[in-house]
């Protein structure tokens, strides 16, 4: 018998408290870029040294986990794997609720974010930061149509094409954010090539770890809790892309450490850099992979109960993990004199610092309160929680 | 600006960008795109100069910041004593060998590269590099997304991290945009030098010299063929405008 898919029923606290919870967090957010707007970046803890702070961060988790929230409507409408087609609607949603904080922190992160319409209207074709603004755009407007083709049933039998071309926007686009850093040659964090399919794992890790989170709230809030092996099929599938994002940020480092000319900001991250050592091996490292790891294949822990905190320490590591790429790679200085020790009154040749301030944190958290906030409405208004969780129908 | 007139001012200009770039044009308050469409008078910028910069470390004093002081003068640099957000176009670097302990002192800024990656990664083309090699903001298109300083390999951008008050008429600025050294695109269009060469020269220290790359007949065109000279980061193949001598 085929799935029935249903709008998010009941008026009751279920819906209110958290719609109003989100909705006042997103108001935060945009109060705070708005403050930002006034008084200028100096409010914040980003400087002439440390360009890109914590928006980003929160930006660039939001944009990849976005890609990567769709894996499950992949996986049912590209590889057939039909026992996820249940939650293929819900997989589009969150990926395109996602998508649209992961942008709203970005332009709300501009010097002049009332020139938006510059950016819309003023390319510079070589930029691929240009180009990311059609991926980004182009995405939402893929998986719109996609998610048309599983709404309407006279169209269902373009869903496998419509998810095709979803499927290979994706790694379009997480090639395209990767490469934002990918093509910074001048900063030694950044300069490798490696970059790119880096970006493309860790889409595919954070995007089903904030996916399972959902499922799991949004089952709940619908009274139809996630049957146990769903469960054990979405922890099974983020196993692996832990395991595989561990596995390139392992080859990342040791490419770097390949590299003579790289050594010292490898050094800097991996042995003496403060904060940011302590962030990649026990945040990163340690509660972001290794904790998750055993949480998802050690008998004892159940699927019920352990795996959305796993996904929740995922999530935990997945930021720690940008911030030592975003922040870590700028802290540590620029060099332009190998083999020299240089100095002058605009910090060249030592570490910046930054201390995120609370303006750009509340942001940040404004823009994942935006995408839940995109997420519960959009459940409530069109059918996209199924009446159960197996379908016989496939594809 | 009072509270009123800033907001006027950013509602002036939201509408302004939603009509278009004709209406900007329109606008009368356009410094850069004037001084970057820039024809001295009745002839255009011409791709046949190459403005460039001779620096010759071992005329440069230890300690000096006689050129740093022009550029703050000239461009209205006061700061707000905060030296993380306040903008350096010119700066002096201490370079201190390992191996040897030499130490070599020079002023960094931005060093109009050829192949500049700031106007490479700039989505919107504010980032710009005119026919005669000078890589420049256009103030009225930069929305402030800061990927160029992240792209830059001498670190010569800063960002306006706050309101500006007196900006100087021929050098405009503008909090939540970039901007770096202009080569004094002002003066040069007048047929002067920039401020930090004048400044350097009328100290007497003359470790600055000026001109057009491209012409063989010029003091620098000379100096390159005659002196060894280097760029920094020469790895990356900018064939920047600045060079180094004694490095
Ligand atoms: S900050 Fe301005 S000049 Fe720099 S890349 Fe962004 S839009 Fe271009």
């Amino acid at each position: 018998m085929n799935t029935r898919y249903e709008t998010l029923g009941g008026t009751g606290r279920g819906y209110y408290v958290p719609l109003i919870l989100l909705g006042a967090l997103a108001a935060a957010g945009l109060a705070a870029s708005h403050y930002m707007d006034v008084h200028g970046h100096v409010v914040t803890g980003m400087t002439n040294q440390v360009v890109w702070g914590m928006p980003h961060v929160f930006a660039v988790f939001l944009i990849l986990a976005a890609s990567g929230a769709l894996n499950v409507a992949s996986l049912s409408s590209v590889f057939g794997r039909g026992e996820y087609k249940p939650l293929a609607r819900l997989s589009g949603l969150v990926a395109v609720a996602l998508l649209v904080g992961g942008l709203a922190v970005l332009v709300l992160d501009l010097g002049r974010p009332d020139r938006l319409i510059v950016a819309m209207t003023t390319y510079n074709f070589k930029s691929i930061f240009a180009w990311n603004i059609f991926l980004y755009t182009g995405f939402l407007a893929v998986v719109a149509v996609y998610l048309w083709m599983m709404f309407e049933p006279r169209m269902n039998r373009h869903t496998k094409t419509a998810g095709t071309v979803a499927f290979a926007w994706r790694f379009i686009l997480t090639t395209g954010t990767g490469s934002i850093f990918g093509f910074l040659v001048a900063r030694q964090a950044y300069d490798a090539a490696i970059m790119a399919p880096m970006f493309i794992v860790m889409s595919l890790s954070f995007g089903t770890a904030v996916f399972i989170l959902v499922a799991v709230a949004a089952g709940r809030l619908a009274g139809r809790t996630l049957p146990d092996a769903m469960l054990a099929r979405l922890k099974r599938l983020l196993g692996l892309f832990v395991m595989a994002v561990l596995y390139f940020a392992l080859a990342y480092h040791l490419a770097n450490l390949y590299v003579t000319e790289h050594h010292g900001v490898e050094y800097f991250i991996l042995v003496d850099g403060g904060v940011y050592t302590a962030l990649f091996w026990l945040l990163q490292v340690g509660v972001g992979a290794l904790v998750p790891l055993a949480l998802i294949y050690l008998p004892r822990f159940s699927a019920r109960r352990w795996t959305p905190a796993a996904a929740a320490l995922v999530v935990v590591g997945g930021v720690a993990q940008l911030y030592v790429i975003i922040i870590g790679g700028q802290a540590y200085p620029l060099s332009m004199f190998p083999g020299a020790d240089v100095s002058s009154s605009f910090f060249d040749g030592v570490v910046a610092s930054y201390a995120p301030s609370l303006p750009e944190i509340v942001l940040g958290v404004g823009g994942i309160a935006l995408a839940l906030l995109v997420t519960l409405v959009g459940m409530r208004v069109l059918p996209f929680m199924p009446d159960r969780y197996v379908d016989g129908t496939g594809g | 600006m009072t509270e009123s007139a800033r907001l006027a001012d950013r509602y002036r200009r939201r509408f302004l960008a939603a009509v278009g770039v004709g209406a900007v044009l329109g606008s009368g308050a356009i410094r850069l795109v004037e001084l970057a469409a820039a024809k001295p008078d009745d002839q255009p910028v011409s791709g046949e100069v190459r403005w460039g910069m001779m620096i010759d470390t071992s005329k440069c004093a230890e300690g000096c910041t006689d050129c740093v002081d022009a550029c703050n003068d000239e461009h209205g640099l006061d700061g707000f004593g905060r030296p993380q957000t306040d903008a350096q176009w010119i700066r002096k670097l201490e370079v201190r060998e390992r191996a040897t302990g030499k130490v070599t002192s020079l002023p960094m800024l931005c060093q109009h590269c050829e192949h500049p990656p700031c106007v490479d990664v700039c989505p919107t083309g504010a980032s710009f590099r005119r026919a005669d090699g000078i890589v420049l903001v256009n103030k009225h298109t930069c929305i402030g997304c800061r990927y160029c300083m992240m792209a830059c390999p001498y670190k010569a951008r800063s960002f306006v991290h706050e309101n500006l008050t007196d900006q100087r008429p021929w050098s405009p600025r503008g909090k939540g945009t970039v901007e770096s050294c202009t080569f004094c695109v002002h003066r040069i269009d007048r047929d002067a030098r920039p401020a930090c060469v004048e400044a350097c020269s009328a100290a007497g220290h003359g470790a600055m010299v000026f001109g057009d790359l491209n012409d063989p007949d010029s003091d620098i065109a000379r100096r390159a063929r005659e002196v060894p000279s280097r760029q920094v980061r020469p790895d990356l193949d900018l064939n920047t405008g600045v060079r180094y001598e004694g490095i």
